[in-house]
């Protein structure tokens, strides 16, 4: 079995991972556990004193014994749930302390780990973790860990008692209850595989379901609302498939754990009458024999499934270390420098950038960006679509870091800088506009200095024509996002830029921030911007030329490099990609194509 | 909401509901049960049946003890075998029956929950698709979407752990008492006296139960928003330096479901000892009258020994059925919400007589139709309008004009509240549903990808296409290059590693899923916007001939897409308050002409 045993170290080295986490609570925990030892003590001292009872006076028919033997097992029973009561009082509170400080401490660590994680983890897998594994494993902590001790125990002063009793009947109940483990172990391979396959497949169905409901438009405007259908059903069926194996595995299990400690009692009770009938034993001992092996019956049973509850356990601890083990490799750096004034001048030297995960053998996705944006100015960035744009304007606030060359922000490479400063004196706003559950205050308000009131509120509301704010139901204090009231894309948007504004940075990285605008808005938009950019550097995703015209110099992104700098005219006249890139339709005026 | 109603939906969010009100939703979950539960009749009696010998079986186990015990012994001693055999075989025999029954009760009482749940999440899959936009519109993703998870989960819980246990643990705790009364009617008594305080202990702990774990489940809910929030808008949370803040308010959230769950656990650490003590109490006052009763020779020790027992077998289920009650509240909460989405009819129904229509020609007409949301304002005053089949039609207008309205209401998203839509002379809303998205294809500015291959997304449009019709679709929209650049080309996992596709592409894509589909109508709604300009221009060649042989409606804020239109709409405040040519159009002093010339100036 040396498999087995390596399996079950490895589970004990797993689970010893949770010891910083626990240590605060050990010492109630080790309490409890004594507390939980008690009961079950207890529980046993019951029977035996039966036993004395039936022998020594009932026989002989002496009643004299009854009444103070009645009042002794009731102080038993009193002590046991009282001892029953100090575990769970013991045990609960801290553990629920545990189980909150693990939950903080994934929260933190996955705000901490750069977007590239994010990009590889989806949420849901994340949230399962944060919420079912923590639960399971306080649980674990509050029960498992309490009852495979106790009930380990237990059964072993049991069935100490039950050899003093008698030891052939004692011998005979060990015995016959040996198949208990084995069936415990089958129960749970065979249980623990349907159930990892039962999870996934659960985690696809409810894949199937939220891109029916996304994607609901899609659906129905070709009609395919009937082949979705067929799939979820498919899934569903086989889903529950699965289900029926996890039944088939417990009713399994249930018919031996009843079985084998019941046909035990009944071979007991055979020998236990010839035994008393040759009398070898006494009927007082045999009436503690089965009161004895009635109160082993649950910690016998439980065995099974208080291992099979440590394995999960242990997953769920694994799955929690899983994320709480991916290293911060986007972090302030050790010896910090500080930029109290910047000037904002943003260069980026020797630029190279790919994704962790992008196939061996393909170029850099940013191939060596040499682009100096001087202090006020403002360059736009045009490429075509999945040239890179979008990830060059992550870099500068390091939501990725440069796999090659640098960035430097008035000279200062933005590594040095701390995560915070360097933050503070960038603003971002991106084409999927995010809004946090907040109020439309706070959500503007997010990136600006603390002191920052209403003037600047609204101000920058002013700038992203974001108006209709004003006819909220509470104003600027309504409550938006998923928790509150829903916007479009284009009112959704102009609150991000908003919030850009309103961070008042020193270097300002828009992304494509106006593509959900119609024409109308975005030439007031441009407008009240102009304003705000000819004090302040940014860098400014195009797609159009009507956003070009907000910049004083435009970057050309061509295969991973800057291939062109300058104004627009010159490079309209010079630069055939920028041409092709960003001159539209009207080469062949509307009049020419419908004639 | 002075309409006091909760039929659908509408009674989910409100927690003002009168007791007719709570009740009617009550009546309904129940109703939406038993149609579940009805094809299963004859499945239940047999389960039923299954359950009842089982834990009879078991249940006799201490009585045969006892006649082991009682005449075994002093039978055995005279050298007759014949009782302890008896005892003995009879107990083995009810074990082997009684364990083999309750594997099968087990097994025939998942098939049960399975079937329920395979039926539920088929039902609500099926109604959800079936609803129409506007219901999607005002119900929200999210809360559909819980619907179908978190509450389907809830009632599998109960099905599945909850459900087996009870019916097995009335049966035993049933049984038991009963096999007691029979056996010794006076330690009968002393139980049915130690129920009274039991009864009392189980109240206060669901009472108190209840109400905590309502508690509990909000608190982990508010949490749940939270996380969510946070990990989907990572790149926000990192530019804007939340992440301080967001620890402060998940620590509190934290800390509020910590406590939530200690409330719960202080519960249980005071009902699991309670029910001991009241347990260990009735074991000791029956040793006391049973003992005195041995003593005076009027019991046999083979009797007490079997009515001890009874006595704690009796409170051993006691624990699992008062954690029942709480899987059974939080699943019929859900129940109730479920069977609101199910009761939801939608705006858009198919209909009764479907007609069919297998080559449409593509002539649209509006035929006095006026539209606005139920209850609400008119959103289309009255209106009629007339698009001869294969014509091109650019439709423009400032957001909020009805642009998007008027193509719903082609594509058959919304019904018009007045009038008809006709194609090809026939009432939308007569048309066979298969043969309506046949004819008429919507692409909108949301081009949403499902995951698989991009190859089975496009094929979406045509489902039995070949690889050949889907690459020459990816072709003529200009996505072909694109595609082939990705790690499987074609057969490139959407959401998979490398298979980064931007919001320009994801246009591309559900371009060529339209112009697989082939339609004699096609809808387009701001389906270029997040185009590059050179992409655009590809989708707009091949538009020119796309178009060229089908009717066309176009939405766009880019003017460009007037090159390709026959004819132009300019609507403002829900009206058509221009129409003709795009020459007609630009040479006039309209509202046309002046946004044309706008758009030129932006293009310098």
């Amino acid at each position: 079995m040396s498999v087995d045993s390596g399996a079950r170290s490895s589970t004990l080295r797993a689970l010893a991972r949770l010891r910083p986490f626990v240590r605060p609570a050990l010492p109630r925990l080790i309490a409890g556990m004594a507390a939980g030892l008690l009961a079950g003590l207890v529980a046993l001292a019951i029977p035996q004193l039966l036993q004395v009872l039936v022998d020594s006076a009932l026989q002989r028919g002496d009643a004299s014994a009854v009444l103070p033997a009645a009042f002794g097992i009731l102080g038993l029973g009193v002590l046991e749930a009282g001892a029953i009561l100090t575990r769970r009082y013991l045990v609960l509170t801290p553990n629920t302390h545990v189980e909150a400080r693990m939950r903080n401490a994934l929260y933190a660590h996955l705000q901490a780990v750069p977007v590239s994680f994010h990009d590889r983890w989806p949420s849901g897998q994340l949230l399962s973790r944060a919420v079912h594994d923590l639960n399971l494993i306080r649980r674990w902590l509050a029960f498992g860990v309490v009852l495979l001790v106790v009930n380990g125990v237990t059964v072993l002063v049991g069935a100490a008692l039950l050899f003093r009793i008698d030891a052939l009947l004692g011998a005979l109940f060990l015995v016959s209850s040996i198949p208990i483990w084995f069936v415990s172990l089958r129960f749970e391979r065979s249980y623990s595989t349907a159930a990892r396959r039962s999870q996934d497949q659960a985690g696809d169905l409810a894949t199937a379901v939220e891109e029916s409901v996304h994607g609901i438009r899609v659906l129905k405007a070709f009609g395919r609302g009937g082949h979705a259908l067929e799939k979820f059903e498919r899934q569903a069926d086989e889903l529950r498939g699965t289900e029926m194996q996890k039944a088939r595995a417990t009713a399994f299990i249930w018919r031996w754990l009843t079985l084998i400690p019941d046909a035990t009692l009944a071979l007991c009770l055979v020998l236990g009458v010839v035994l008393a009938a040759r009398g070898d034993v006494t009927a007082g001992s045999l009436v503690a024999f089965f009161a004895t092996a009635t109160v082993l019956r649950f910690p016998l049973e439980s065995i099974g499934f208080l291992l099979a509850f440590t394995l999960d356990a242990r997953n769920a601890t694994d799955r929690f270390f899983e994320v709480l083990d991916e290293p911060v490799r986007i972090a302030d750096p050790i010896e910090p420098r500080t930029l109290p004034y910047p000037k904002g001048r943003l260069e980026f030297r020797g630029v190279h950038f790919r994704y962790p995960d992008a196939p061996a053998g393909i170029p850099d996705l940013l191939d060596g960006i040499d682009l100096m944006i001087e202090p006020g100015e403002t360059m736009a960035l045009v490429g075509l679509t999945g040239s890179g744009k979008s990830t060059l304007t992550a870099l500068p606030p390091r939501l990725y870091d440069v796999t090659g060359g640098a960035i430097l922000l008035d000279g200062l490479d933005v590594r040095d800088l701390r995560l915070g400063e360097l933050r503070r004196h960038l603003a971002m706003a991106f084409e999927d506009a995010t809004l946090f559950s907040d109020t439309v205050r706070a959500n503007v308000l997010l990136g600006a200095a603390p002191d920052a009131g209403d003037d600047v509120l609204h101000e920058a509301l002013g700038i992203a024509q974001a108006a209709f704010v004003y006819d909220l139901p509470q104003g600027v204090d309504t409550v938006i996002g998923e928790e509150g009231l829903s916007l479009s894309g284009g009112q959704r948007q102009r609150l991000a830029l908003a919030r850009a504004v309103a961070a008042k940075p020193s270097v300002l990285v828009l992304d494509d921030p106006l593509s959900a605008l119609d024409v109308e808005t975005e030439e007031l938009v441009e407008a009240a911007l102009r304003r705000v950019l000819s004090s302040t550097t940014a860098l400014v995703v195009a797609h159009r030329p009507s956003t070009v015209m907000l910049a004083d110099r435009v970057a050309v992104l061509e295969r991973g490099r800057i291939t062109a700098v300058g104004r627009h005219s010159e490079l309209l006249a010079e630069n055939e990609h920028y041409r092709f890139v960003i001159s539209s339709l009207d080469d062949e005026p509307a009049e020419g194509a419908v004639a | 909401m002075s309409t006091a109603s909760v039929s659908g939906v509408t009674g989910e969010e409100r927690d003002d509901l009168s007791r007719t009100e709570s009740r009617s939703m009550r009546k309904r979950s129940q109703r939406l049960l038993l149609t579940l539960l009805r094809p299963l009749r004859k499945q239940m009696a047999l389960t039923l049946a299954v359950v009842i010998l089982s834990t009879a079986a078991q249940v006799a186990g201490p009585t045969l003890v006892a006649v082991g015990i009682d005449q075994g012994v002093p039978a055995l001693a005279a050298g007759d075998w014949l009782p302890l055999v008896l005892a003995g075989g009879g107990f083995l025999a009810s074990i082997v029956m009684g364990s083999l029954l309750i594997g099968w009760y087990r097994v025939l009482q998942a098939r049960i929950s399975q079937a329920v749940l395979f039926d539920l999440r088929r039902q609500v899959f099926r109604q959800t698709q079936g609803l129409s936009i506007d219901f999607h519109e005002s119900y929200t993703s999210g809360r559909i979407i819980a619907r179908q998870t978190s509450d389907l989960d809830s009632i599998r819980e109960l099905l599945d752990e909850g459900l087996g246990n009870l019916v097995s643990g009335v049966f035993y705790t049933l049984f038991t008492a009963l096999a007691l009364v029979l056996l010794d009617p006076q330690s009968g008594l002393v139980l049915a006296v130690a129920v009274i305080p039991l009864w009392f202990l189980v109240r206060w702990f669901q009472t108190r139960s209840q109400r905590q774990f309502r508690v509990t489940r909000t608190a982990s809910a508010r949490l749940i928003v939270q996380f969510v929030e946070t990990m989907t808008g990572i790149r926000a949370v990192k530019a804007f330096r939340k992440e301080e803040q967001n620890r402060e308010k998940f620590a509190g959230l934290t800390e509020d479901y910590r406590q939530a769950n200690a409330g719960v656990f202080r519960l249980f650490g005071t009902f699991e000892p309670g029910l001991v003590l009241i347990g260990n109490v009735t074991v000791a006052t029956v040793l006391l009258f049973g003992g005195l009763r041995v003593a005076s020779g009027e019991l046999a020790i083979g009797a007490l020994l079997a009515i001890l027992l009874y006595v704690r077998r009796f409170f051993d289920p006691l624990q699992e059925l008062a954690m029942f009650y709480n899987g059974y509240q939080s699943a019929s909460a859900a129940l109730e919400k479920i069977s609101g989405v199910l009761e939801e009819r939608p705006s858009v129904a198919d209909p009764a007589h479907p007609v069919d229509l297998h080559t449409p020609r593509g002539a649209v007409r509006f035929d006095g139709v006026e539209f606005g949301y139920r209850g609400g304002a008119v959103i289309l005053p009255r209106f009629d309008l007339d698009i001869p089949a294969g014509q091109t039609i650019a439709l423009v207008g400032s957001t909020g004009a009805g642009k998007s309205t008027l193509a719903k209401l082609v594509s058959r998203f919304y019904d018009p509240s007045e009038g008809a839509v006709l194609l090809d002379g026939l009432d939308l809303r007569e048309l066979a549903p298969a043969h309506l998205r046949r004819a008429i294809v919507m692409v909108t500015q949301e081009a949403y990808l499902f995951s698989g291959s991009v190859a089975d997304n496009i094929a979406l449009g045509k489902p039995d296409a070949t690889r050949q019709e889907i690459v020459s679709a990816a072709k003529a929209v200009g996505a072909h290059a694109f595609i082939e650049d990705l790690p499987q080309g074609y057969d490139t996992d959407v959401n998979k590693r490398g298979g980064r596709v931007s919001a320009g592409q994801r246009q591309l894509l559900s371009f060529a899923r339209a112009f697989l589909a082939d339609p004699a109508v096609l809808i387009l709604d701001e389906a270029t916007a997040s185009l590059d300009i050179p992409s655009e221009r590809a989708v707009q060649d091949a538009l020119q001939t796309l178009l060229s042989d089908r009717t066309a409606l176009i939405i766009a804020h880019r003017l460009s897409t007037v090159a390709i239109a026959d004819r132009v709409l300019v609507m403002e405040r829900g009206r058509v308050v221009e129409d003709g040519t795009p020459e007609q159009l630009i040479g006039g002093t309209g509202r046309f002409a002046s946004l044309h010339a706008a758009w030129r100036e932006s293009l310098v």
